[in-house]
């Protein structure tokens, strides 16, 4: 029995050791620190413009060395959810969606900040900002990204047409699309995001509440299988039978329809606040500067007549600290100054402020006359935001989301009927719902 | 155990080494118990509980019912039978064209030597590289293929291939075939090389052609690389995920969602470690039986080189 004793003696200190080395590498109270941060590249500001971010918080916090890791939205969620399981966690701050505080706050991962949000933040900040962070009357990060499907247009592909103004409702905007296919403008007028991805999600909820119907009901339950959803889902297949909407689609996510707009292979596109510097302004990333314009994000006529005036996604973000992170305190600094109004004015390019206080008297002149995008981007986001809803905030939303992504895609692709490829999914959120 | 706690002086010289032996082998076998068999333990355990991703310890004992879940649920029957096309179309071709540039090779060409080297550049690009690029070539509206088959007047407009599940399971078949065909081809061509020319030869001379010398010589003795390349190349495209993840990311309608696709989704997206610990078991367990399979055809006695 001895040697096994002596064995086992020799494994627990190898492992005592291992775990020494772990936490030896962990920086003192007031020494040098280092953050990793995990962010998204695609929406938002550009990395180089976070590196800016970071060498001016560096300015005034020499000890604290920012690491920021980007990664595409789609391997966002799975990246946190897998690096929350190791301690210390592999980041001290992440960026979550909206969709994702329930499940992150039901699960632990994420900084109670509920007593650290001072009467600034709290009066100052568009109170549908403070609704991304907070679960159950807790806040758990600040909101940064305030964004929302917008409806974009080429506007000299719309003349050519013989279209002076932008289509107000999706009936219409199936005809303009006939006119500019009939003409060989464009092969496909309009590209969508609906590949097996949330931004899929996105597109079909912008369309569901442009018809006045909803995900799910106020008790939860999913509604996504009625009429409206069944009729929407249904005009999607169609758009796509009769080569108005792009059959790539199914394949697209937002930065493909980007590229797609960009060469002015559409002209039509929904997508997030960033695409219009990128494709109206910026000649590296776009064939098509100086030929687009935004618009309110159409409805359809049944949703008109329901008094739906324009619908569209919410898909804002913020930043959090991780629970578990080692340095809660320099984190909760950094993600206060990401978000601080004074960072927001400036690098209002691809993102515009989450400060209410910036929409009013002069600082919306000042915000407006900020840059060559926000000119455009200002107004229409004040008039769009009031318009945006949210997807239900539920633990399970993960994999009900993926369950309605392959209903979107078995009747995309015909393998379905838009009713049964619906009631199928809306089974998978009762089942889920129950758990 | 009382053999071992007496005094040392009474340990005979054998028995010495055997045990200067084994402290000399712990330090390595240690690593292996860490990084391999107690993360393996830990899954199986993990398996038969329901476990969440957020905090990964066992806690509500569900047997087996992780397994049977699966085993009952037509989603895993579906990537079960997805995983066995792509395993079976991929590595299929890939032997046929990999045994083609070999024997093209070992025939010596003008220029072999530059066609042998140049093989080394698709296995050398990574797996994620490789799908990003095959993810562009089948864009429909700027992709490489598109514009090929274009000019080439096969199409009248570009196409969008990615949007039938058959399809493009089918084109991320190429896309793998495309990355893996070099390491089949420089295994079989290295044992080619091996083999004694004089067997050839006087095959020749007793008046066997071309394609006898080939079936009745090459072929057996080239059996064991080939039992080698088909066991590394089924067993990795049975648990393909990576190219995949790149190019469709299971879609579409979950077209190309193979049986390492949902177990990711399962662990990492859904949040459920426990069954995807299960799932993890259920696909070494299948790759078990085809190595085994593959082993009892090919693998005889008479064939070890």
């Amino acid at each position: 029995m001895k040697r096994i004793h002596g064995v086992l003696s020799v494994l627990l200190v190898a492992i005592f050791l291992i775990g020494a080395a772990g936490c030896a590498s962990q920086p003192q109270a007031d020494g040098p620190k280092t953050l990793r941060v995990l962010a998204m590249q695609q929406a938002g500001p550009t990395p180089e413009e976070m590196n800016a971010i970071v060498a001016k918080f560096n300015a005034a916090n020499p000890n604290v060395t920012v690491e920021i890791e980007y990664v595409s939205y789609d391997a966002l969620h799975d990246k946190i959810a897998t690096a929350m399981s190791t301690t210390p966690p592999a980041y001290d701050i992440v960026l979550v969606d909206d969709i994702w505080y329930a499940e992150f706050a039901a699960n632990e991962y994420l900084l109670d900040v509920t007593d650290r949000l001072d009467d600034n933040m709290k009066s100052n900040i568009f109170d549908s900002a403070w609704a991304i962070t907070t679960v159950n009357g807790k806040t758990y990060g600040m909101p940064w990204l305030l964004d929302a499907k917008y409806f974009y247009y080429n506007e000299t592909i719309l003349k050519e047409a013989g279209f002076d103004a932008p289509p107000t409702t999706w009936e219409e905007l199936v005809a303009m699309g006939q006119a500019i296919k009939e003409k060989g403008l464009v092969e496909y007028p309009i590209a969508w995001s609906w590949a097996q991805a949330e931004a899929a999600i996105c597109d079909f909820v912008t369309l569901l509440e442009g018809n006045g119907g909803k995900l799910v009901d106020e008790a939860g339950k999913p509604i996504f299988n009625n009429e409206l959803g069944v009729k929407t889902l249904q005009w999607m297949v169609d758009s796509v039978e009769s080569g108005v909407s792009n059959p790539a689609s199914i394949t697209y996510v937002e930065e493909d329809v980007r590229n797609v707009f960009s060469q002015g292979k559409a002209a039509f596109a929904s997508n997030w606040l960033y695409m219009y510097e990128l494709a109206a302004l910026n000649a590296e990333e776009s064939q098509v500067t100086g030929q687009v314009k935004m618009a309110l994000m159409p409805v359809f006529e049944a949703g008109k007549a329901a008094g739906v005036q324009s619908a569209t996604i919410n898909g804002s973000m913020g930043f959090s600290v991780v629970g578990k992170s080692a340095n809660p305190d320099a984190a909760w600094e950094f993600v206060k100054f990401l978000t601080s109004e004074e960072i927001q004015k400036e690098y209002a390019a691809h993102l515009l402020p989450v400060w209410a206080n910036n929409y009013e008297g002069e600082a919306l002149t000042a915000l407006t006359a900020l840059n060559p995008a926000t000119p455009v981007t200002v107004p229409i986001f004040k008039e769009q935001i009031p318009f945006s809803r949210v997807r239900p905030k539920v633990p399970y939303y993960s994999e009900g989301s993926k369950a309605l992504q392959l209903a979107l895609q078995e009747a995309l692709t015909g393998q379905k009927t838009a009713q049964q490829a619906l009631d199928d999914a809306a089974a998978v959120w009762v089942e889920l719902g129950a758990k | 155990m009382s053999v071992l706690a007496k005094p040392r002086k009474s340990l005979t010289l054998a028995r010495q080494e055997v045990r200067d032996g084994l402290w000399l082998l712990a330090p390595s076998m240690l690593v292996i118990l860490i990084i391999t068999v107690l993360p393996i333990i830990f899954t199986l355990v993990l398996s038969f509980f329901d476990t969440p991703l957020s905090n990964p310890v066992p806690r509500d004992f569900v047997g087996f019912g992780n397994y049977l879940e699966f085993l009952n649920s037509q989603q895993f029957w579906q990537a079960i039978w997805r995983t066995l096309y792509f395993t079976l179309v991929s590595v299929g071709m890939e032997l046929m064209l990999g045994l083609g540039i070999a024997l093209l090779i070992h025939a010596r060409p003008p220029g072999w030597n530059f066609l042998r080297t140049s093989l080394i550049i698709p296995w050398a690009v990574p797996t994620v590289v490789n799908g990003a690029m095959w993810r562009w070539i089948y864009n429909a509206d700027y992709g490489a293929l598109n514009g090929v088959l274009l000019s080439l007047g096969i199409i009248e407009k570009y196409q969008a291939w990615m949007i039938d599940p058959i399809v493009a399971m089918n084109l991320v078949i190429v896309a793998d075939i495309w990355h893996s065909v070099p390491f089949i081809a420089i295994i079989l061509q290295a044992a080619l090389a091996g083999i004694p020319v004089e067997l050839e030869e006087a095959a020749a001379v007793d008046g066997a052609n071309a394609f006898q010398r080939f079936l009745l010589i090459r072929l057996p003795l080239l059996q064991p690389a080939i039992l080698v390349a088909l066991v590394v190349r089924t067993v990795e495209a049975f648990r393909v995920f990576d190219i995949i993840y790149v190019i469709t990311s299971g879609g579409p309608a979950f077209g190309t969602v193979t049986i390492s696709y949902l177990t990711y989704l399962e662990s990492f997206t859904y949040g459920h470690l426990g069954s995807g610990s299960a799932l993890s078991f259920l696909i070494s367990a299948f790759t078990l039986v085809m190595a085994l399979v593959y082993i009892k055809i090919l693998y005889r006695p008479e064939n070890r080189a």
